[in-house]
């Protein structure tokens, strides 16, 4: 009798273990599935952040937030020491040329570099900011280039594109994100 | 055609190892020679493919195939060939081949050397080791293949290693301590084939002994390598930083390291039997744990993988199902373990299991530290971040007592106390008193100022040295002249020794840098001069220095002390062609035995003049000195004679 109890008691404590992991694992569990959601959250729907930064063309021009918003637009961030850029740089051209409003977001990058790459590939941004330090890029939560967003006329993140566009996933979802942008 | 080739190879070496888990299992079961004999080829085998998947995954990294996803989002035509095979493990698909290469690894070392252990036994191991290829290899094939191809749209050119990561450091860091994290399967591998068998003898704890040593080796050197990296890379002048991927290697070190001593105990003295069955399983665990936290992004959130939770689940559900499933089964078939022997309260048993609650105390605090925030932001009580402070602090006081008890177990002896506990008593005493002496006059040598907190580490140190010191010197004195004795002593006795001495060295190292560590950020002109830590630092000139794929700018500094000349140091700025978003601080550092030098280039200023940063760190390189006479203890340990010929007449426990 005594000896049954014991053996419980021995058992009770080697199933310790098993349970502290079981707890560790529900956390675990549900913080696998926070995060997907805080991730979207952060960016899309909110206001673009303030910010002052310098015009890439006229350096002594200094632009703020309310270059951001009044119509439908893309912003689009780029940099010379990214090929996917350069890429895409020919097809936002052509994007341009049909009317879509791009502002482009010059990002840790060298001002001259940048100025000859517009000088010599054209430039299809109405505005270009210029973000040496990656200032504004950290506050939007940019992870690398080329991204771009799609922001509505009151200046309100609607949606965010990670990697290069073309006329493949321009046609097929992003051209619907952006003419659905009021 | 050839990135197929390795996928095709992953999937054969998949199914390769679900009869690796299955048939040798069966046959140990209804014991089938022929079935338990199949265990040896399989996992040779297996290591085979996985081999030959891994290289044609290299090959397209060497031929720039930017047709496979990976290698596009991972490397580009302008990396170097060295850089370009290290991307191989640079991301998250490549980084888990080379888990489950390096699992195959093991699987096949452990049939190939395991001459001695009886091949039921052996099969057992090897299944269990194959149920763990399982699944990281579905994990592979089902959310992150490495061989995805981007066909018919393939990308020009492709993306850029990080270029933190061009660094010979990084090339060897990442196998390394995958070599440590994964080699701890072996001594999982070996406990669960014992609890399955019911056959927890201290021949378990021999076979399963060198293995674990081998894992934890590497694991001691691939975190001191990853230090000395961040050290020097990272230009921050630091080198711990208590960050979940940090933390997540340290957690399995911490229990590997327990590991091995309850084995050492197990197998002299048959006792902490069910102890190291459960560290053998904590400490593969952790290694599990540490991939979850690092691949699934819970903790990271920036850098999370967040945007495909499929991998999180993926991850979690094999963690339940092997640590839930081996802590099931160690709570089940735990009463079999049965511990002969008892052992009096000033014996080396005692101070062993002290020593072992400590270390998983300190295993506990890193593992709540890294977790708490997460489970706080769960429980709806906000974000908070566990500090540096917080670690630094507590890892203090588990310090003490751990290196008082490190100290003085080496000279108990095994099973019962000394009749006569007073001689011993009045060593320690001395020696007590030595260590503060001398813990107190380093600090007068080097710094200008006591303080306590450096104090205690030090007489921690100087504690650790004499006692095992002393240790050698009873044991060679015991029956010989103390010049034949000492060579008389056995490599696994030595392996001791240095495994103690090197804690000591860290302990110095750290004690020093963290109290007397000397920082400053200063704007300077070329031209300029500052005194600091009694050094005179004069920034002679600042020139462009280009390289063959970056450039940059180089500054020149002349460093004297008391008016004399004493070295030029070079710090630099890189920004590489490849990836100009991340300038390189490449810090000069001058090193000495006593003290490091480290400058850092920071940014130009509006005036022509620089942010540069300097450091003074005491005795920072004992650290890693430690960290390298820890590791060649290890290394000594297993090459002991007791280990070369395993077989059961071999080991007498003494």
């Amino acid at each position: 009798m005594t000896n049954d109890v014991k053996k419980k008691k021995q058992l009770m404590t080697r199933l310790v273990p098993l349970i502290v992991f079981l707890c560790v694992s529900i956390f675990l569990y549900i913080g696998l599935f926070r995060d997907a959601t805080v991730l979207e959250s952060t960016f899309i729907g909110r206001p673009v952040p303030e910010f002052a930064l310098n015009d890439l063309v006229e350096p002594e021009l200094q632009h703020d937030k309310s270059v951001l918003s009044g119509k439908p637009m893309l912003l689009n961030v780029w940099a010379t020491w990214c090929p996917t850029c350069y890429a895409e740089h020919k097809y936002l051209n052509e994007l341009a040329e049909d009317g879509v409003y791009i502002v482009g977001m010059n990002y840790k990058d060298e001002r001259t570099k940048a100025l000859r790459w517009l000088e010599e590939l054209d430039n299809p941004y109405k505005i270009s900011l210029y973000d040496p330090d990656g200032m504004l890029g950290l506050d939007l939560g940019v992870y690398g280039a080329p991204e771009t967003f799609f922001i509505d006329s009151k200046g309100i993140i609607q949606y965010k594109h990670v990697g290069d566009i073309n006329p493949r996933n321009w046609n097929s979802e992003l051209k619907a994100v952006y003419e659905q942008l009021k | 055609m050839i990135p197929e080739i390795g996928h095709f190879s992953l999937i054969v070496a998949t199914a390769l190892s679900f009869l690796l888990a299955i048939y040798p299992l069966i046959g140990a079961k209804i014991n089938h020679p022929g079935m338990i004999n199949s265990a040896k080829p399989l996992a040779i085998m297996q290591f085979l493919l996985m081999t030959l998947s891994f290289v044609v995954l290299a090959y397209a990294f060497a031929t720039d195939d930017f047709s496979v996803g990976y290698v596009a989002t991972n490397s580009n035509s302008l990396l170097p060939l060295r850089y370009k095979i290290s991307a191989v493990w640079g991301g998250h698909e490549g980084s888990l081949l080379l888990w489950s290469l390096t699992l195959a690894i093991w699987t096949a070392a452990v049939a190939v050397f395991s001459r001695g252990i009886p091949k039921v036994a052996l099969a057992r191991v090897l299944s269990v080791m194959g149920m763990i290829a399982i699944g990281f290899n579905l994990f592979i094939l089902l959310t992150s293949n490495p061989f995805d191809r981007t066909l018919p749209y393939l990308p020009l050119d492709g993306n850029d290693l990080n270029p933190l990561l061009q660094d010979v450091g990084l090339i060897f860091h990442p196998p390394m301590l995958y070599m440590g994290y994964v080699g701890f399967s072996v001594a999982f591998a070996f406990a669960i084939a014992a609890l399955m068998a019911g056959r927890l003898d201290s021949a378990w704890a021999r076979w399963s002994r060198p293995w674990t040593l081998v894992a934890w080796v590497f694991l001691t050197a691939g975190i001191a390598l990853g230090s000395w990296w961040a050290y020097y890379e990272l230009g921050w002048g630091g080198w711990w930083f208590w960050d979940p991927v940090e933390n997540s290697s340290f957690m399995p070190w911490l229990a590997g390291t327990a590991l091995i001593h309850s084995l050492a105990v197990s197998e002299k003295r048959g006792v902490f039997k069910s102890w190291t069955v459960l560290l053998s399983i904590s400490a593969f665990s952790l290694s599990l744990l540490g991939t979850f936290l690092v691949r699934s992004g819970v903790l990271v959130s920036v850098h999370a993988f967040a945007s495909d939770p499929a991998r999180g689940l993926f991850i979690l559900a094999f963690l339940i199902a092997v640590v839930g499933g081996s802590l099931l089964l160690y709570a089940v078939k735990g009463s079999e373990i049965k511990s002969r022997g008892k052992y009096g309260l000033f014996s080396r048993e005692t101070f062993l299991l002290i020593n072992n609650v400590l270390l998983i105390a300190a295993l506990l605090v890193v593992l709540i530290g890294t977790l708490l925030p997460l489970v706080h932001k769960e429980l709806g009580m906000g974000s908070i971040s566990i500090g540096v402070p917080f670690f630094n602090n507590i890892f203090f006081y588990i310090m003490i007592p751990f290196a008082i008890a490190l100290g003085v177990a080496p000279l108990l002896r095994w099973k019962k106390q000394e009749a006569d506990l007073r001689p011993l008593f009045i060593q320690l005493a001395v020696i007590a008193v030595a260590s503060i002496v001398l813990a107190v006059a380093l600090p007068a040598i080097f710094a200008d100022k006591i303080k306590i907190v450096a104090v205690v580490g030090f007489a921690l140190a100087f504690w650790v040295i004499i006692t095992s010191l002393l240790e050698v010197y009873i044991r060679a004195t015991h029956r010989h002249s103390f010049a034949t004795g000492v060579t008389k002593l056995g490599r696994s006795h030595w392996a001791m020794v240095l495994g103690h001495i090197g804690l000591a060295m860290m302990l110095i190292g750290i004690s020093a840098t963290q109290n007397y560590k000397i920082e400053k950020d200063l704007r300077m002109l070329p031209g300029d001069e500052v005194v600091f830590a009694d050094y005179l630092f004069e920034f002679e000139r600042i020139g462009e220095a280009n390289g063959s794929n970056y450039e940059g700018y180089k500054a020149v500094f002349n460093i004297s002390k008391d008016g004399k000349f004493e070295t030029v140091m070079h710090a630099e700025k890189r920004s590489y062609f490849a990836q100009r978003s991340m300038p390189m601080t490449e810090a000069a550092i001058d090193w000495g035995v006593t003290r490091d030098l480290y400058i850092a280039l920071g940014e130009q200023l509006a005036d022509d003049s620089w942010a540069v940063r300097i450091y003074y760190e005491p005795f920072i390189r004992f650290i890693w000195w430690g960290g390298l006479v820890m590791s060649i203890g290890g290394l000594l340990a297993v090459s002991d004679r007791r280990y070369r010929f395993v077989n059961k007449g071999a080991a007498k426990a003494q």
